[in-house]
């Protein structure tokens, strides 16, 4: 760095930039906040959602699977499992999901194993609530594909 | 050393080293469970095994932030530490609290464990990272308190550098913006709009002043070079990590709710991320090469330019690869995701962690200028086993990632391979990611090692000012 760049002038330009930036997060954050009741549909975020949500949380789902995108990357992603086994049907997906969580374990030897939470059928059916509301968030049509 | 007080240090970085051998068993069991499914279950399953891996390795940073600060802040403010009593009654509560927590994970389901810990009152848990149950989260809380008011008085009683206080800045920020993890609102799009307020605005904010200051210390005693030299590139770096990783937030609200303006904005100013990065090689061997001294601790000067070498490539580089949003459309949430996790965790944090200890613990020893020859040399396997192991890690899971984008990302619907068929197919990357992991493993046992060579041979390498530190 060339003799002419002083120390005060690189510490000016830390806390100048910093304080700048640190005001644009606020202002874009605001801004956010505003605007994902539209994106993600709040009006629809009901009660089951959010008892779905919170079974989502107390059993860790996020430690195997990820929820658009985001967690673990052992099994599926589970922001469109509506998408991709419900088929535009929320009852269908409701008995899929029943099934498929009260097969747990499955038999398969070396098969990565999802453990059984013995939930009840109320319970499950929250989940699957929480699932559907959650691909219905608009995320830039992330992802790609129903894949996942 | 300078202070006694000082030596409070030492425990912490043994504990943290505890942890982090921890943390590498539960890494190996996870890619264990990746090749076959069956190991460990139902005992442990891949999600506690996940949780403890990542908790493990979140607590022992904080306890070599910790350690490093107790080192560093008296030497830099030249005083006693304010209260030695208040840290070490800090340490056997963070102790206790972490040690409780990581039980509770491995004893109890999930579940059960947020019901012991009276999850539904105050409901943080079961979020990435930030599993720890609320009653967790608040003992944490305290002890950040605890040790942020010791520090702080500490630097208010002494000589206020330039180092003390880009470093103080950098807990405060950690301790204020881990605030966020008691946020828990029944909207997913703000859950994970805020809980990015806690990882995005550590790992590539404040942490980085963190890093900073402890890389800056640690060349300013092996290099001797010039305080106000160190001091000018200390504040360019934090300033671009800043200016970069605020808004470079971005780049994680791509796809996860925020509107569209992300997109642009998150992949232009993240890409700005890796600048403060590269500054910090440059600096780091610039420093090296104009040293004023040689410093017998020719390891630490290792530890240090690796530090810079290894956070450029696992931060700057892996992060850059996927950060563009057309490139993240494709690799969000995929093994490229973790080979990137992996290399900027450990080539940051991780290493600098292992930089002040390799500093600091010879120093605390009564080895002012480092360990025998012996013990350097084993630590120095150590070193390159875990730097080679770390890099074959990462090129196994990029490798990966980038097959897995291919199988099933990018081909459309019907023709795309699911993602359990997918992972069928990446065996053989995760076996590769499994054989660097013991090679991984094999440099933590040498460089564990290496302390007990030091112990053994302590006294064979006499020198000037051994008897000055005592
Ligand atoms: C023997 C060495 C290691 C092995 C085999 C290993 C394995 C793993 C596995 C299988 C996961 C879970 C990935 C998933 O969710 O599907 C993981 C996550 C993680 N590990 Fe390791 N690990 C090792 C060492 C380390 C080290 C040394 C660090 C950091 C210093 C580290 C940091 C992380 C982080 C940050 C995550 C979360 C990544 C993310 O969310 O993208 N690991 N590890
Ligand atoms: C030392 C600093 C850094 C650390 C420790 C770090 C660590 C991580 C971890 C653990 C994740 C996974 C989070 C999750 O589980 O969802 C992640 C994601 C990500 N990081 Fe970093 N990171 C660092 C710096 C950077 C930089 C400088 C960039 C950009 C140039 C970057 C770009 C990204 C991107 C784009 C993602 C999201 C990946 C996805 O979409 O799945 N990171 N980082």
């Amino acid at each position: 760095m060339a003799e002419k760049f002083t120390k005060s002038m690189a510490r000016n330009i830390y806390y100048g930039g910093s304080f700048f930036f640190l005001l644009l997060l606020l202002g874009l954050s605001v801004d956010t906040v505003r605007q994902l009741p539209k994106r993600e549909h709040r009006e629809a975020l009901t009660e089951h959602v959010i008892a779905g949500k919170g079974l989502w949380e107390t059993n860790n789902c996020i430690g195997c699977h990820s929820l658009m995108g985001e967690g673990a990357y052992y099994a599926p992603e589970l922001a469109n499992v509506f998408d991709r086994r419900g088929a535009g049907n929320e009852a269908a997906f409701k008995s899929y999901l029943r099934g498929w969580v009260n097969a747990q374990p499955l038999a398969i030897p070396e098969r990565r194993k999802m453990p059984q939470f013995n939930l009840t059928d109320a319970e499950i059916d929250d989940l699957a609530d929480f699932l559907i509301w959650t691909s219905r968030i608009d995320d830039n049509n992330w992802p790609p594909n129903v894949e996942g | 050393m300078k202070y006694e007080s000082q030596r409070i240090a030492k425990p912490y970085f043994v504990f943290a080293m505890m942890l982090f051998a921890g943390q590498i068993l539960f890494g190996l069991l996870m890619g264990l469970q990746y090749i076959n499914g069956d190991v460990g279950f139902p005992y442990i399953p891949f999600n506690a095994a996940r949780m403890v891996h990542t908790n493990l390795l979140i607590v022992w940073m904080l306890f070599g932030f910790m350690g490093a600060s107790y080192f560093l802040v008296p030497e830099e403010a030249e005083t006693e530490l304010y209260s030695p009593l208040l840290a070490k009654i800090t340490f056997w509560v963070f102790v206790v609290a972490g040690v409780a927590t990581i039980l509770g994970y491995l004893l109890v389901p999930y579940a059960e464990l947020a019901r012991i810990t009276k999850n539904e009152l105050f409901p943080t848990m079961g979020r990435e990272f930030l599993e720890q149950p609320t009653i967790t989260k608040i003992g944490i809380v305290l002890v950040c308190l605890s040790f942020v008011f010791n520090i702080g008085m500490t630097i208010l009683r002494g000589r206020k550098t330039v180092i003390n206080m880009v470093l103080i800045t950098g807990l405060i920020g950690l301790a204020v913006f881990y605030l966020f993890s008691f946020y828990n609102p029944d909207s997913l799009t703000l859950d994970k709009y805020f809980w990015w307020f806690v990882v995005h605005l550590w790992v590539e904010g404040v942490w980085e002043l963190i890093l900073g200051a402890l890389l800056a210390f640690v060349l300013i005693k092996v290099t001797g070079v010039d305080r106000e030299h160190i001091e000018k590139w200390l504040y360019v770096i934090i300033a671009m990590a800043l200016i970069s990783g605020l808004i470079g937030m971005g780049h994680h609200y791509f796809w996860v709710g925020p509107p569209k303006y992300w997109l642009w904005m998150g992949s232009f100013f993240s890409a700005l991320e890796p600048v403060p990065f590269f500054m910090m090689v440059v600096f780091a061997f610039k420093m090296v090469k104009e040293r004023r001294r040689e410093h017998n601790n020719k390891i630490a000067t290792t530890w240090a330019k690796g530090t810079a070498v290894m956070a450029f490539l696992g931060a700057g580089v892996w992060g850059f690869l996927h950060t563009l949003a057309p490139v993240n459309y494709y690799t969000h949430g995929s093994q490229l995701t973790a080979a990137h996790g992996h290399l900027a965790f450990f080539g940051a944090y991780a290493m600098v962690v292992m930089c002040m200890i390799s500093y600091s613990m010879p120093v605390m020893n009564g080895r002012p200028q480092g360990n025998s020859v012996q013990a350097q040399k084993v630590e120095r396997i150590g070193f390159w086993l875990m730097c080679i192991g770390m890099l074959g890690i990462t090129f196994a899971l990029t490798a990966a990632g980038i097959w897995q984008v291919a199988l099933q990302r990018i081909p459309e619907a019907g023709k795309a391979l699911s993602f359990m068929a997918t992972q069928e197919v990446l065996k053989p990357f995760y076996i590769a990611r499994l054989g660097f992991g013991l090679i991984f493993t094999a440099g933590v046992a040498a460089y564990f090692a290496s302390f007990v060579v030091a112990n053994k041979n302590g006294k064979q390498y006499p020198d000037a000012n051994a008897t000055l530190a005592e």
